[in-house]
């Protein structure tokens, strides 16, 4: 039923809710329908732009003549190209919901989540959020000529444990991870340039997972895990859910999206295309 | 169809906006307390955040120490002797080839004191303008005061001069100096130019950050000031015929400021140095240690845009 013009932007959807919506749709689930004031908002999303300016993309600026040229005609920076990645999108996040994010590539979905986790400040628009979002991205960086165990305790370090705190959740990363009996070798004496993309990921998602976030953001960090670790994972996710956090998942898998989310935002070409329960919006997705 | 199929989207449990409200998000933000995302906290609550991840920056430091040898067969004993390689050099070169003392009496000290604690704020320098640039990974993945990472490499550089300290006390002691009390003098001296040296890496990090040509240009200026701050040569025999304010900019270098008060703590025959050395050490070290906080703290929140 749900072909693609049934489906509509965000901005239409927002327009009419405020209008037409109100009361309509709550006799049809009156138990998981409670009050919108009694579960508080965690992340607002209030009509959000991010536009990345790209120097140097048409006339490579590292040529020499061409910055010389472009010095003595007293050019501004000639070649800057605006890639206007989200455009204004508005949404609000709840307490306790497991929240996916699919779309094409390209589609502004990991840069939507840079901006909630603040580390990639919005061209227009607010981001309002309780709590300091975390984001779990597959480039979260680890020093690769230290020891699995090194990293362990740098990356709860950095996450703003104290020393006691990291030693005290050290075995339980490390075992959470697997890592250190792995093929009958425990790997968190190794440096981490020795290890796969898989086992890297694992590290890295059992460090993010180990405190317990008031937002969590994961961006496709689940792909590169095995199916045993993929399950050990989804679980944990749930658990951090119950803990009161609001998790952010971006996959391509829909798969994961159906394991873990139970509410999904499509976008698309940086519009929120369609949000709404997972499943309505996953079978929109994949066109059945 | 198309409104019921949203209607549907929108039911309480589906979850977007609250139903029936009209409520700009920006008043729903504000009624549950949310707060800006990536906002720049202020000074007060932005030290509070940087103190709360002290164990953070020196385990960073650490960490860096450890990976820059990790490779290396000898692993952390060039810590020591690439200090030892170097005053060897400038033995080798100043102590036996060229006999130009410029009229200083125990030129090997004097010339090792100079390079090692000129190469102290050298190298902040240059770690600090790559402080942010080159860790763009760690800050687009987490969270952090981003002041932690150039604290963390001049920590880095501190650790380094620790063991040239071992390296040029040895030097100095061999070189016929008598060992006294006011060596300890040292330690004021190395910790007044620490709190210089973070100051100005954390101007560089933030001059880094978005000026990428900085670090071309940045071997050139250290150069200079090499030069200006009187490593190789007593500045008093340049600046007799020049016109006094030159002798007196030349003196408050920070450069020549901190080397002067350590040559004079360490080696006997070196001339005395008048009081308001120590007055300049202070003034620089207060000056650019908050100068430099407060410069990096005001751009907080553009650091990893890249």
């Amino acid at each position: 039923m749900a072909e693609q013009p049934a489906i509509m932007s965000w901005s239409e959807v927002t327009e009419q809710s405020e209008v037409e919506v109100p009361e309509q749709s709550q006799p049809q689930e009156p138990k998981q329908a409670p009050e919108p004031a009694e579960i508080p908002p965690t992340v607002v999303v209030d009509d959000v732009h991010l536009i990345y300016r790209v120097h140097g993309a048409s006339s490579g600026k590292g040529s020499a003549t061409s910055a010389l040229s472009r010095l003595a005609l007293r050019k501004k920076a000639t070649g800057v190209t605006e890639v206007h990645a989200v455009r204004g999108v508005s949404f609000v996040a709840y307490k306790g919901q497991a929240i996916g994010l699919i779309g094409r590539n390209g589609s502004g979905k990991s840069t939507l989540l840079k901006c909630i986790a603040g580390l990639l400040p919005p061209t227009t628009g607010k981001i309002y959020s309780d709590g300091q979002p975390s984001l779990l991205g597959v480039n979260a960086a680890m020093m690769n000529d230290l020891t699995g165990e090194r990293n362990i305790i740098l990356g709860c370090l950095a996450m703003g444990m104290t020393q006691q705190e990291a030693e005290a959740n050290y075995d339980e990363i490390a075992t959470f991870s697997g890592l250190n009996a792995y093929n009958g070798k425990d790997f968190t004496k190794l440096p981490m340039r020795t290890y796969s993309s898989g086992m890297a990921a694992r590290l890295r998602f059992s460090i993010a997972a180990a405190r317990t976030h008031d937002v969590l953001m994961i961006d496709e960090a689940l792909a590169t895990g095995d199916r045993e670790f993929q399950l050990k994972s989804e679980a944990r996710i749930r658990e951090l859910r119950k803990e009161a956090g609001t998790v952010f998942l971006v996959s391509h898998s829909m798969k994961s999206i159906r394991d873990t989310c139970d509410r999904v935002i499509w976008l698309d070409q940086g519009v929120i295309k369609m949000d709404g329960p997972m499943e309505q919006v996953v079978n929109a997705y994949e066109g059945k | 169809m198309a409104n019921s199929a949203q209607a549907d989207t929108l039911s309480p449990q589906g979850t977007s906006a609250p139903p029936g409200s009209s409520e700009p998000l920006a008043d729903l933000a504000a009624r549950y307390k949310l707060t800006v995302s990536g906002a720049r906290p202020g000074l007060f609550s932005y030290t509070k955040q940087l103190w709360a991840r002290r164990h953070f920056v020196v385990a960073f430091a650490n960490a860096k120490t450890r990976a820059t040898y990790s490779t290396a067969k000898l692993g952390q004993v060039w810590q020591v002797l690439t200090p030892l390689l170097n005053a060897a050099v400038y033995y080798l070169i100043f102590g036996y080839l060229v006999k130009t003392k410029g009229g200083i009496e125990n030129y090997v000290a004097f010339l090792v004191t100079g390079v090692f604690v000129f190469t102290f704020t050298q190298s902040a320098v240059l770690a600090g303008s790559r402080a942010i640039s080159d860790q763009l990974n760690l800050i687009r993945a987490l969270h952090f005061p981003r002041a932690c990472l150039p604290i963390s490499f001049t920590i880095v550089q501190l650790q380094q001069l620790l063991f040239s300290m071992v390296v040029l006390c040895a030097i100095v002691l061999g070189t016929g100096e008598p060992l006294s009390l006011k060596w300890l003098l040292i330690v004021p001296a190395l910790l007044l130019q620490f709190v210089f040296n973070v100051g100005l890496s954390l101007v560089l990090a933030r001059i880094g950050a978005v000026m990428v040509d900085i670090k071309q240009l940045l071997p050139f200026i250290l150069r200079t000031w090499l030069y200006v701050s009187g490593v190789f040569y007593s500045l008093d025999n340049y600046t007799k015929d020049a016109p006094s304010w030159v002798a007196r900019v030349l003196e408050a270098n920070p450069g020549a400021v901190y080397i002067e008060l350590v040559r004079d703590a360490l080696i006997d025959s070196h001339t005395d140095i008048p009081l308001h050395t120590w007055g300049y050490a202070v003034g620089w070290a207060i000056l650019m240690g908050f100068g430099g906080y407060v410069y990096f703290w005001k751009a907080e929140e553009r650091y990893g845009r890249g």
